[in-house]
């Protein structure tokens, strides 16, 4: 196991200052740094490698090929699908959520039908299904939460019905940090036939993911918050699914043979990746996939776990700030309220002293109003935060407190 | 970190505690929703004006310190001015919040506003000054609301 040291130095912008203070990011929900690893390969193969895919017979382009192939296997078995043909490489979790939306939903659903989602959800997983919705004539229905900030199990038993055609939830909260039952839940709509998409867009970077296991029919991710690059993510979809579902977009790589009097289509995934991919990023991503297996699920489970219950203690102990979510399984997120300071003057002062947060909605408007809170501060870690980092956090929090006279 | 103190000054501390005219006007002649869509700041400007004259103004704010801040001085500032007199209040303003060069401080006509300076230092957070002018600038044009975007 590598020591917290070794771990840091891998990721060189952690080096750096921030308003003449040495950088404490805490905003790793938004999006996570990148390891030299990856920063590397991305180079490498720009300077060495680059050519279009699938296109060429030339030694580059038959390499990148190869390379892009190696992505998806790899994707394929990070998360364990059965084959590489269910990883569709898209720009991000939201890409691929209304994907799914408009090529599985717009026909999958009519007047009257309901999509259960969770008043947790990120808006990327509300909106797509309201457009669509708008379309069909669908409905949009919410499964209550909990004021810990767990799903309402009651609650999520009681929407279920014969109208129910599609349910969509997040894997883990991105701004309370919840972890849900998604596996019993899936497996209590399956049972009644109803298709699931998992929003695992906060869950890839903190814990292992089977999606054979979970029993969803769809599973997204975005590379950005799995220590990859940026404008590249994952679909993952069952392959009986898939093979049926009509293309989202046209263009190039996606045909088996374009006439004006009718296109035919490839098989998935090619079907879904219409235009030149990011293969960049695809190479990117599967350097980042490698640095995580290396250091391993366990490791990073402990690390976290332990970063997570001494920043709970810590900010708990500060009389005038509430944490907000106290899910029993939860990631190392706190999202927190102080009396007097608003979310957006403790993130300027935690920012002036080198400390980055985020303050708002966290793109969550209905969980806000659900919580009774406009915003919240949330600072959300990774394996690479250290205990210090969170008494520096502490630290400012009280200087907060100070300077609004709490 | 100097800056930081130039941001949260005792004025601004002490508006956002106690906002001046924030309970909502009524009877008024006008309002306007003011919304930052980026952060979630909210806030509603309720005017009673004349033609030449803004006799009242109330503005209510859920948001930061640095928002209701703004609002609260606003409202102290323009309230009882000729309309002429409000609108170069607001062009005034934004200049000095917003404006490119380093605006001189005419701290008689600003009052209290001087004092939301230091936010130039602090560019996300420029939006939670203007946000109430914006919506000011609304309730007396007749529209029902502004956005920082
Ligand atoms: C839970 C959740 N779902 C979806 C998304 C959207 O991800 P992206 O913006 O990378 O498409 C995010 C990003 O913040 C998220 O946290």
């Amino acid at each position: 196991m590598k020591d917290e040291e070794t771990i840091r130095s891998e990721f060189p912008i952690l080096d750096k200052e921030v308003n003449g203070k040495s950088l404490v990011y805490f905003d790793n929900a938004a999006t996570t740094q990148k390891p030299k690893a990856v920063i590397n390969r991305i180079s490498n193969f720009l300077s060495e490698e680059n050519a279009n895919i699938h296109r060429g017979v030339h030694h580059l382009s038959m390499n990148a090929t190869k390379a892009y192939d190696e992505a998806r296997s790899c994707v394929a078995k990070f998360i364990n699908a059965e084959s590489d043909n269910e990883i569709i490489f898209v720009r991000g979790a939201t890409e691929a959520i209304n994907l799914v939306a408009n090529s599985f939903g717009k026909n999958l659903l009519d007047t009257g039908d309901e999509i259960l989602v969770t008043e947790m959800e990120h808006h990327a997983n509300i909106v797509p299904w309201q457009l669509i919705a708008n379309k069909t004539g669908a409905k949009v229905i919410p499964i209550a939460i909990t004021d810990d900030g767990e799903i309402d199990l009651k609650d999520f038993e009681a929407k279920i019905n014969e109208r129910t055609k599609m349910a969509a939830f997040v894997h883990v909260s991105n701004a309370l940090g919840t972890v849900n039952p998604a596996k019993e839940m899936i497996h209590k709509l399956k049972s009644k036939n109803i298709p699931v998409l998992l929003d695992g867009a906060q869950a890839v970077g903190h814990q292992a993911v089977n999606v054979q296991e979970l029993g969803c029919d769809f599973y997204v991710f975005s590379s950005h918050k799995l220590f990859g690059p940026d404008g590249m993510g994952v679909l993952y979809g069952k392959h009986n699914l898939l093979s049926k579902m009509p293309p989202y977009q046209g263009g190039g790589d996606m045909i088996e043979v374009v006439s004006f009097e009718g296109t035919t289509f490839r098989e998935p995934p090619e079907r879904f990746e219409a235009g030149t991919p990011n293969i960049s990023g695809a190479v990117g991503l599967k350097e980042a996939i490698n640095y995580v297996n290396e250091l391993g699920w366990e490791n990073i489970e402990k690390i976290e776990s332990s970063l997570l219950n001494y920043a709970t203690e810590k900010l708990s102990s500060i009389p005038s700030l509430k944490i907000i979510g106290k899910a029993k399984r939860k990631v190392p997120v706190l999202s927190f309220t102080m009396e007097s300071a608003h979310p957006h003057d403790v993130a300027t002062i935690l920012d002036s002293k080198g400390i980055a947060v985020r303050a708002g909605h966290h793109c969550a408007q209905p969980l806000m109003k659900r919580l009774g809170v406009s915003a919240t501060t949330r600072a959300s870690m990774s394996f690479y935060n250290k205990v210090d980092e969170i008494d520096q956090l502490d630290e400012a929090l009280k200087y907060v407190s100070k300077i609004f006279g709490d | 970190m100097e800056d930081l103190s130039d941001l949260y000054q005792e004025i601004i501390l002490s508006h956002n505690k106690r906002p001046r005219n924030s309970d909502p006007l009524d009877p008024s002649t006008g309002q306007a929703d003011g919304n930052n869509p980026l952060c979630g700041d909210k806030l509603t400007v309720h005017v009673r004006n004349t033609e030449s004259l803004l006799e009242a103004v109330s503005c209510d704010t859920d948001g930061c310190a640095i928002s209701r801040a703004s609002g609260s001085i606003m409202t102290t500032m323009v309230e009882g001015k000729l309309i002429t007199e409000v609108e170069r209040l607001i062009e005034e303003t934004k200049l000095l919040l917003t404006g490119e060069d380093e605006p001189e401080v005419d701290l008689v006509q600003q009052g209290d506003m001087a004092a939301l300076i230091g936010v130039r230092k602090f560019p996300a957070r420029i939006k939670c000054a203007t946000l109430a002018w914006h919506a000011l600038e609304a309730a007396l044009r007749g529209n029902d609301e502004a956005s920082t975007e």
